[in-house]
């Protein structure tokens, strides 16, 4: 059914923290592979070692500079998936019902076998979080690794998104966004989390963490950065310092 | 957007077909007998079976293309499915009639005709619904799709049919078409992806720090996103290729019904007028695709 359902119980997702992510693209490699060798059909590559190698990811990482008006660039390293949105248009668009938001934890997910492969949910997302798998010819997206987040056969700190599971800086965390005593509720509140391209109406649960600022006052005369200059007392060293100061 | 040929030839031939299905169900005059009834609603019945056919050329799965008709409470696209084959079979009913009877129904003509209208208008909604594209979000672009469809289907009409007046309304109603198709360019203009308020610093949330360019993209080969919705080879020719829309497309037309109603030439002759029209819309339809900006292109460092 593509209609939306009532706002779920919970809604799960992920927060993601761009202060601390380094761009080492770990959650994505690690979701590759979790998504490669689970439940569902294969992510596939096409000449995986060849010149032209492509295949779907569910996850990418890109890299910004931003430039403020005052001071140098910085750069923002981007993780992005899907960000299981309360108004997701990739799913009232699809016309077979494989396009499904869940009522119990608001995940929006593929039927890989309802899937026709017209690509018009990637179309109506704003956010380039779905990919047509090159071999199996349905789309591809984030299950929030629904295989994992309920399985009783993996120990209990496995119990979590790959991505989140792998990241080597914490930069990733998963949670209940309904429930404000949650990690990620309480993140968000803390760190003023944002939605992604609010303009589009999708009500992302997803939540990026902005960078926190950068220390910017710098001294900005000579005359400041000379008197910020450590001076030698005494001794030895007090002597040289003296002295070269003399000579200019 | 990338232009794909199945999805261009789809909406331009379904739109040819659905206009002529429309203007028969509504009586348009067509004398001669069994014979030319059956031909000239192959014409149109086959339009638009081969446009729904060419679109399912571009599905990953096109043997569950039946799944297609089960989500109309919500999917435009569901809705595209169930309009077109519903008119055809009700405009197959109607053909049968008038064939074997000779009799016109009019109340089978009056289902086929809204059938019609509604099938085009469903087909422009799958692409005016779309919040990504800002240049397709527009009321205009069922007007357009719905004048062209009128339009290419009445000179397909007017080439079988005996109507007195058919070459005069016919110049009317291809001028009309591109008139609204003017105004649609217009806006498209100015209605950019930065227009419409979506830009790299409301994709990455970071405005408030400063000026944001992408840096690098995530992987260094091409992927699905920047094949389907970040293609700008297809512009590249754009302004030829609208030159080309517009002769093909609308001067040609206008000058061969112009001859035609002015001369007394047979009306046959009209037929080269619709597949001159035919001819100039897809070119239009190419540029519809390609020119369009989506959205995901402000993570890719394009527009």
């Amino acid at each position: 059914m593509t209609s939306l359902p009532a706002p779920p119980e919970k809604r799960l997702g992920l927060v993601i923290d761009l202060d601390t992510c380094v761009g080492c693209h770990a959650c994505a490699v690690n979701c590759k592979e979790w998504n490669t060798g689970a439940g569902a059909s294969p992510l596939s590559d096409v000449d995986a070692y060849g010149a032209d190698a492509s295949g779907a990811w569910l996850n990418r990482i890109h890299t910004f500079e931003v430039t403020p008006r005052d001071a140098p660039a910085q750069i923002v390293h981007f993780p992005k998936s899907c960000l299981h949105c309360d108004d997701a248009p990739c799913v009232t668009v699809c016309p077979t019902g494989a396009s499904h938001k869940r009522g119990e934890d608001g995940i929006v997910l593929v039927t890989e076998d309802l899937c026709i492969g017209c690509g018009l949910c990637a179309w109506a997302c704003p956010y380039g979080a779905r990919e047509m798998d090159p071999v199996e010819n349905v789309m591809k997206k984030c299950t929030l690794c629904v295989d994992r987040i309920y399985s009783d056969a993996l120990p209990e700190e496995d119990r979590i998104p790959a991505c989140v599971r792998t990241c080597p800086s914490s930069a990733r965390h998963f949670g209940d966004f309904n429930d404000p005593e949650s990690n990620v509720s309480r993140l968000v509140a803390e760190r003023g989390g944002i939605d992604l391209m609010p303009e589009m109406g999708t009500r992302p649960v997803n939540k990026y963490l902005p960078p926190r600022p950068k220390t910017t006052e710098r001294p900005s005369s000579a005359a400041a950065r000379q008197a910020e200059m450590p001076k030698a007392e005494g001794g030895f060293l007090g002597w040289l310092d003296a002295a070269l100061e003399k000579l200019g | 957007m990338h232009p794909a040929v199945s999805v261009i030839f789809f909406t331009v031939a379904s739109g040819a077909g659905f206009g002529l299905i429309f203007l028969l169900g509504s009586g348009f005059p067509v004398g001669g007998g069994a014979g030319r009834a059956f031909f000239v609603s192959l014409i149109g019945g086959g339009l638009a079976v081969a446009g729904l056919v060419s679109s399912t050329f571009h599905l990953g799965h096109p043997e569950r293309a039946w799944r297609a008709l089960s989500q109309w409470r919500s999917s435009w696209l569901s809705r595209e499915g169930i309009a077109a084959i519903a008119t055809l079979i009700v405009f197959g009913f109607y053909a049968l009639i008038w064939m074997v009877t000779g009799e016109r129904s009019t109340l089978l003509g009056a289902l086929s005709a809204a059938g019609a209208a509604v099938s085009v208008f469903t087909t422009s909604m799958i692409y005016a619904q779309l919040k990504t594209v800002p240049q397709w979000q527009s009321r205009l672009t069922p007007v357009v799709y719905l004048g062209f469809a009128l339009a290419s289907g009445w000179l397909i009409a007017a080439s079988f049919g005996n109507s007195d007046s058919s070459e005069i309304w016919g110049i009317m109603l291809v001028v009309l078409a591109w008139a609204a198709k003017w105004a649609w360019w217009a806006r498209a203009a100015r209605t950019r992806l930065g227009d419409a308020g979506s830009t790299p610093e409301t994709a990455t949330g970071l405005g408030f720090i400063g000026k944001v360019r992408l840096l690098e993209r995530p992987h260094t080969g091409e992927n699905y996103l920047t094949r389907e919705m970040v293609h700008r080879i297809g512009r590249k020719h754009a302004r030829i290729l609208r030159l080309v829309a517009l002769v093909l497309g609308c001067l040609v037309p206008v000058a061969i019904l112009t001859l035609v109603g002015m001369t007394g030439a047979p009306a046959f002759l009209n037929l080269l007028a619709a597949a001159s029209m035919i001819a100039g819309l897809l070119a239009e339809r190419w540029l519809f695709f390609s020119e369009a900006e989506h959205a995901v292109s402000l993570y890719y460092g394009h527009r």
